[in-house]
């Protein structure tokens, strides 16, 4: 009797299958890559309250650092107690719909639960402080928040953009003084700039800078 | 048909051969001798996977479950993470900073400074506060474990009435009606039991409480009390006193059965004293260091010269000494003290005069307390090595006889109502006692404690006490030193603490214990800044100027004629309970760090054993792990067998604090209970024990066997003449080996480690404080068996010599940080590698478990997550560091030099564009050493420590031959007395010698 399958079917067979086997794991892989703790990426997130930092930072000029008070000294910015909230809102807005839970909260002493817009993997140690030390602006990860009426995600903070800025600083350096700055450009030459803060600033070198344990611990 | 004198000369070639081979080469077990001799397959427990599954049905059930949950989680995305800002923010602005407050922990009642890290309110990390005298920045296992104790999830959670959950108002309900009768008859039948009290705000409550109720009784009994220790000088001076020793000023040290390095109040604070006495930097002020011991221990593993004799004859000791010093003093005629000890401790006691000392343990009975108290007074000691105080504990009495009487008390009826503040006496009180049977008869028994214990199980009410790292409160330190205890995070399950209890009792307004404390403190002082003083006090950690003046006492004339006859009891197997080396009396048993740090001699983890010398078990044809049943009088317990070199011939030593039926999880059914056989008249030692081979056997974890790095240079020995001479000859050309290795990137900083072996006492103290530091997780004690615990740093114990009496060396093992590091050239992901500082850093998000590392590094240092160590309990999850990663199972860790330390250092440094100064950088293990043995820096900074240390040209590395260049290098060991001591050719007791310095 001949052989039910040719030998032609059985290798097309053979390279259907192993070709699904292949989409499969590409696809699994290619979920597990996008796959984030975080935000999706330029998806606005829903928050308590419909917080505008294009408000408070674009209209009002209020400085990072006012509600992001540990940005200089800690590792983390921090997200403001609501008492920081209440130094302004206990006169403005008072009655604002938008505002009751804040003053609820605030009264019955429930802290306000955000939703966590960047969030990096555990093994990942950033130090917003140093960044800030060194002239890398506010900018620079979060993006324009200046103009987001409420705040999602800009870059993919993944290993891959983080190494873009550690293996070439200079592109993105600017002088300390113009950290908290949202709207400033260099005037000139970036790079010339940028090599001449890495001076200044004692800026470590590349090599440092990419070092697993710089960032890994 | 081989008769016995045959068999005796074969037991006795065979233990020649034995002896012969151990004073060749270093040893680390009897069964490392033994193999050596026999080569034996490999052994099986080693190789054997146990993979707990039974057939096919549970596997494919496991499969499936596995798959499903493989896909429920490939198919949602994990979801949003919340942040949750504080309300009222903290006054600090450091947020996300760790803050430090200093408070105060005790053991066994004496209490060391530390400070407590807490991140985000908190507390992770214990440290010891460099301005407190018993800690001068160093802690013990304990103070670095009780921040474990306090996340400790099963903890006593709620109020308890008959074991049913109740609450503290229905306790306070209940206990005022009580009150309210027994005032009515001033406190008769109402009794207190608490621990040795030296905190002052405690003891004023229950002076208060006494005068208020005179009819009431106020008893303290802790397991390891210092009843000796108070007795002996009320016998001998006439007065309760603390004796205090100032080994910084003596050049001759006797220990009687005296772990001052270890267990005595203070051993952190004489740990540093010692060491730096004995160092060859500080022109070495202590010269020779005498002990005798009736169990090997820390103390007695640093003696130049060590006489292992049985409890009971360390009394023939110190008369013998007394007698040869002058003192008219009856001496045990049939004596079998070896003369040449004595004449040379004797010797070198009296041309020291007032420079020595004498220390006797609590262990000794108060006879030979009040001989050492002649002995010192004699030779002009007092006031010099030797300090008398007055007593640490608040009201140093018998205590003993003070749970004697409350047990007869209880049995006849006369105790109607028992608070138990602390303590577990229905597992450690006496077992002739019959505590258990004797509460039976209480119609009304509360108790405090941190544990839902064996006691509180057979008491009326329970109720969960404080941590220590929870409450306010105040407590002494052995030199009379009071901190303040200031809590770091509000009750967890709402416990008390004593002060709110005895307020309670009291029926005085509800007060927090801050007020009762404060209001005691305001009382004291009456002071118009008061609130001056309490705040310099907080932030210092101890109350200024709060220790004790030394006292003049004087010795009573009658001694030697006072003092009962000696007794000879000679021939029969003494039993010796010893406090365990890490779990205490067995209050940290369900402390699973403590559990799992393996002792320091016998490197025993999770159990204890009943330790014998090595002739014992030969006579006795006992091996490890065999089971023997322990006979005293009626009494028996089984207990399995430790070999233990150094042990006495003729004792059988038992730790207590195992045992436990109501430890909690961790501490449940490990070990046998020693408080069975320990009886009021053999309260620290008796004669009679029988040991009975029962033919089981009992598995025990020991580190000892694993990681051997057999018969090679490991611990460096040399002689202190060795030592001088190779210092004077100045550094040599270190070796430089050809090698293949690619050069090392470079940076600003090369990190370095330099560890003293001369410095180390084998405390293991640094295994704990990385253990907290960085995030290690416990593995069990079957994992154990297998070789997987995960400590970064370890510590080796080796055996020099015979059997008997070895001389025993420490050494502290983390990753040598190699600059060749053959663990990188393995790895086939690049999950180690090398960064610019020098740091072999450990990629965990690389690392794909394949395990190569571990299997090329010579060192045996990398730890590898097997299973899902790190456990997801909540409060555990608390205790966390979080500047480390918790590693999950299937990844390799090891010691990184303490990277997070090292980054936090940096960016501070680089934020005020400098360089990191000389000490800026402390690693956990180098912080909590109480020596001084670790010293960590940059070697690109000229002037640093490590720098100065590896100078010297007794630097070396650890296995140097391999060439794989280790950033962490040793200091050897220094045995044998100064130069201008040693008269008259005595030799001391230098053994052959390794390898001498470079060049």
């Amino acid at each position: 009797m001949a052989q039910v399958f040719s030998r032609r079917l059985s290798l097309l067979l053979r390279v259907l299958g192993l070709g699904a086997v292949a989409i499969i794991a590409a696809a699994a892989v290619a979920y597990r890559v996008t796959a984030r703790t975080d935000a999706a990426l330029l998806a606005p997130i829903e928050q308590p309250i419909p917080f505008s930092h294009k408000h408070h930072v674009g209209d009002d000029g209020i400085d990072c650092r006012y509600c992001h008070a540990s940005v200089e000294v800690s590792a983390v910015a921090g997200i403001p107690p609501l008492s920081t909230c209440m130094t302004c809102h206990s006169q403005l807005f008072t009655d604002a719909s938008v505002l009751a839970p804040v003053v609820d909260a605030y009264r019955t002493g429930r802290a306000l639960r955000w939703n966590r817009v960047h969030a990096l993997p555990d093994f990942v140690y950033f130090d917003h402080s140093i960044h800030i030390g060194k002239g890398v602006a506010c900018v620079t990860c979060p993006g324009r928040v200046d103009r987001m009426p409420s705040t999602w995600r800009v870059v993919s903070l993944d290993m891959q953009w983080c190494l873009e800025c550690h293996r070439a600083p200079d592109r993105y350096l600017r002088p300390r003084e113009r950290v908290f700055d949202m709207d400033w450009q260099p005037q000139g030459d970036q790079l010339a700039l940028g090599k001449e803060l890495r001076e200044r600033y004692h800026i470590r070198s590349t090599r440092e800078l990419t070092d697993c344990s710089t960032c890994h611990r | 048909m081989p008769t016995d004198a045959d068999e005796k000369a074969a037991a006795s070639a065979a233990a020649t051969q034995t002896t012969q081979r151990a004073q060749q080469r270093f040893w680390r077990s009897i069964e490392d001798l033994v193999d050596a001799a026999h080569p034996a397959p490999m052994r099986s427990s080693m190789l054997s996977i146990d993979i707990p599954l039974h057939g096919r049905r549970e596997f494919m059930k496991l499969m499936a479950a596995s798959l499903a949950l493989t896909g429920a989680s490939g198919c949602s995305r994990p979801p949003l993470e919340k942040i949750v800002p504080y309300v009222h923010g903290p006054a600090q602005s450091s947020y996300g900073k760790p803050v430090f407050f200093a408070s105060a922990v005790a053991r066994d009642g004496y209490g060391t400074g530390v400070l407590v890290e807490t991140n985000m309110g908190r507390p992770t990390k214990i440290e010891g506060n460099p301005s407190h005298p018993a800690s001068l920045g160093a802690t013990d296992i304990f103070a670095q474990a009780s921040v474990l104790e306090l996340w400790d999830p099963d903890r006593s959670k709620v109020v308890r009435q008959a074991n049913a959950i109740s609450t503290w108002r229905s306790f306070l309900t209940a206990l005022s009606e009580r009150m309210r009768a027994l005032k009515q008859r001033h406190g008769e039948g109402l009794c207190l039991l608490t621990e040795s009290v030296t905190s002052p705000t405690l003891y004023a409550q229950l002076q208060t409480l006494l005068e208020r109720l005179p009819k009431a009784h106020w008893h303290q009994y802790q397991a390891l009390n210092r009843d000796a220790a108070y007795d002996g000088a009320r016998f001998a001076l006439g007065r309760s006193v603390e004796t205090r020793y100032r080994l910084d000023r003596a050049r001759i040290v006797v220990a009687l059965d005296a772990d001052f390095l270890d267990g005595l109040p203070g051993s952190v604070r004489y740990a540093r004293d010692f060491v730096a006495a004995r160092s060859l930097q500080s022109n070495s002020t202590l010269h020779r260091f005498y002990a005798v011991e009736s169990t090997p221990s820390l103390t007695g593993a640093q003696a130049d010269r060590r006489l292992a004799l049985p409890a009971r004859q360390v009394e023939d000791v110190a008369r013998a000494l007394a007698a040869r010093l002058g003192l008219g003093v009856a001496v045990e005629a049939s004596t079998s003290i070896p003369a040449d000890w004595l004449d040379a401790a004797v010797a070198d006691l009296v041309a020291q005069r007032g420079q020595c000392l004498v220390i006797v343990g609590e262990r000794q009975p108060a006879t030979v307390h009040a001989l050492a108290h002649a002995i010192n007074a004699m030779l002009g000691n007092v006031g010099s090595t030797v300090v008398y105080t007055a007593p640490v504990v608040a009201s140093p009495i018998n205590q003993l006889a003070s749970v004697s009487t409350l047990g007869t008390a209880m049995r006849a009826g006369e105790v109607d109502s028992l608070l138990m503040i602390g303590g577990n006496p229905a597992y450690d009180a006496p077992a002739d006692l019959d505590f258990v049977a004797a509460l039976e008869r209480v119609p009304f028994k509360v108790h405090l404690g941190l544990y839902d214990d064996e006691t509180a199980a057979r008491s009326d009410w329970h109720v969960p006490a404080a941590h220590a790292l929870e409450t306010w409160s105040d407590v002494r330190a052995f030199d009379g030193t009071i901190s303040i205890q200031q809590p770091c995070i509000a009750p967890l399950y709402g416990g008390k603490s004593a002060h709110e209890l005895l307020s309670a009792l009291l029926g005085d307004a509800p007060d927090s214990a801050h007020d009762i404390v404060r209001a005691h403190w305001q009382a004291q002082r009456r002071a118009d800044d008061f609130s001056a003083f309490w705040q310099q006090t907080l932030h210092q950690g101890l109350v200024a100027d709060s220790a004790f003046s030394p006292i003049e006492v004087s010795l009573r004339r009658d001694l030697g004629a006072a003092l009962a006859p000696p007794s000879a009891r000679r021939g029969e197997i003494e039993l010796i309970f010893c406090s365990d080396p890490t779990i205490g009396d067995g209050r940290y048993a369900n402390n699973a760090w403590l559990q799992e740090l393996p002792k320091p001699l016998t490197k025993l983890t999770w159990d204890n054993a009943a330790l014998v010398a090595p002739a014992l078990a030969q006579r006795l044809q006992l091996a490890n792990e065999d089971v023997v049943e322990l006979r005293l009088a009626n009494r028996a317990v089984k207990a399995p067998v430790w070999i233990t070199p150094g042990q006495p011939d003729h004792t059988v030593t038992v730790a207590l604090g195992y045992g436990r039926s109501r430890a909690g999880s961790v501490g449940n059914a490990h070990g046998f209970n020693a408080n069975a056989l320990r009886t009021s008249t053999g309260f620290w030692f008796t004669g009679g024990v029988e040991l009975v081979k029962t033919g089981q056997r009992y598995a025990l974890a020991s580190t000892q066997g694993h990681d051997t790095m057999a018969g090679r240079d490991i611990v460096r020995v040399l002689s202190r003449e060795e030592a001088i001479a190779c210092k004077d000859r100045g550094p040599g050309a270190k070796d430089t080996l050809f090698t293949l290795y690619r050069a090392l990137p470079t940076s600003e900083y090369a990190w370095a480690m330099s560890i003293d072996l001369n410095a180390c006492i084998g405390c293991g103290a640094c295994t704990v404080a990385c253990q907290a530091e960085n995030n290690i997780p416990v593995v069990g004690k079957a994992e154990v068996r297998r070789g997987r615990e995960m400590h970064w740093i370890r510590v080796d114990r080796y055996y020099q010599g015979a059997p008997g009496t070895p001389r025993t060396l420490f050494m502290p093992v983390p990753c040598m940080q190699c600059e060749h590091a053959p663990c990188e050239v393995v790895c086939p992901v690049e999950a180690s590698v090398h960064d610019a500082q020098g740091i072999n850093v450990q990629v965990y998000n690389r690392c794909v478990g394949t395990r190569f590392c571990s299997n090329n590094c010579p060192y045996k240092v990398r730890r590898f997550n097997f299973l899902q160590y790190a456990q997801d309990v909540p409060t555990l999850n608390a205790q966390r560091n979080p500047q480390v990663t918790v590693r999950m199972r299937g990844v390799m860790e090891k010691c990184n030099y303490c990277l997070q330390r090292i980054t936090t250092a940096r960016i501070a440094a680089d934020k005020e564009d400098r360089r990191i100064r000389d000490g800026e950088v402390v690693t956990a293990c180098q912080a909590v050493c109480p020596t001084g043995a670790i010293v960590f820096g940059d070697l690109n900074d000229a002037g640093s420590a490590v720098n100065q240390r590896k100078a010297s040209p007794l630097d070396y590395a650890l296995l140097a031959e391999l060439n794989t260049r280790p950033r962490t290098t040793y200091l050897p060991k220094i045995i044998g007395a100064a130069r201008e001591i040693d008269r008259s050719g005595r030799a001391g007791d230098a053994a052959p010698l390794a390898r001498g310095c470079h060049g």
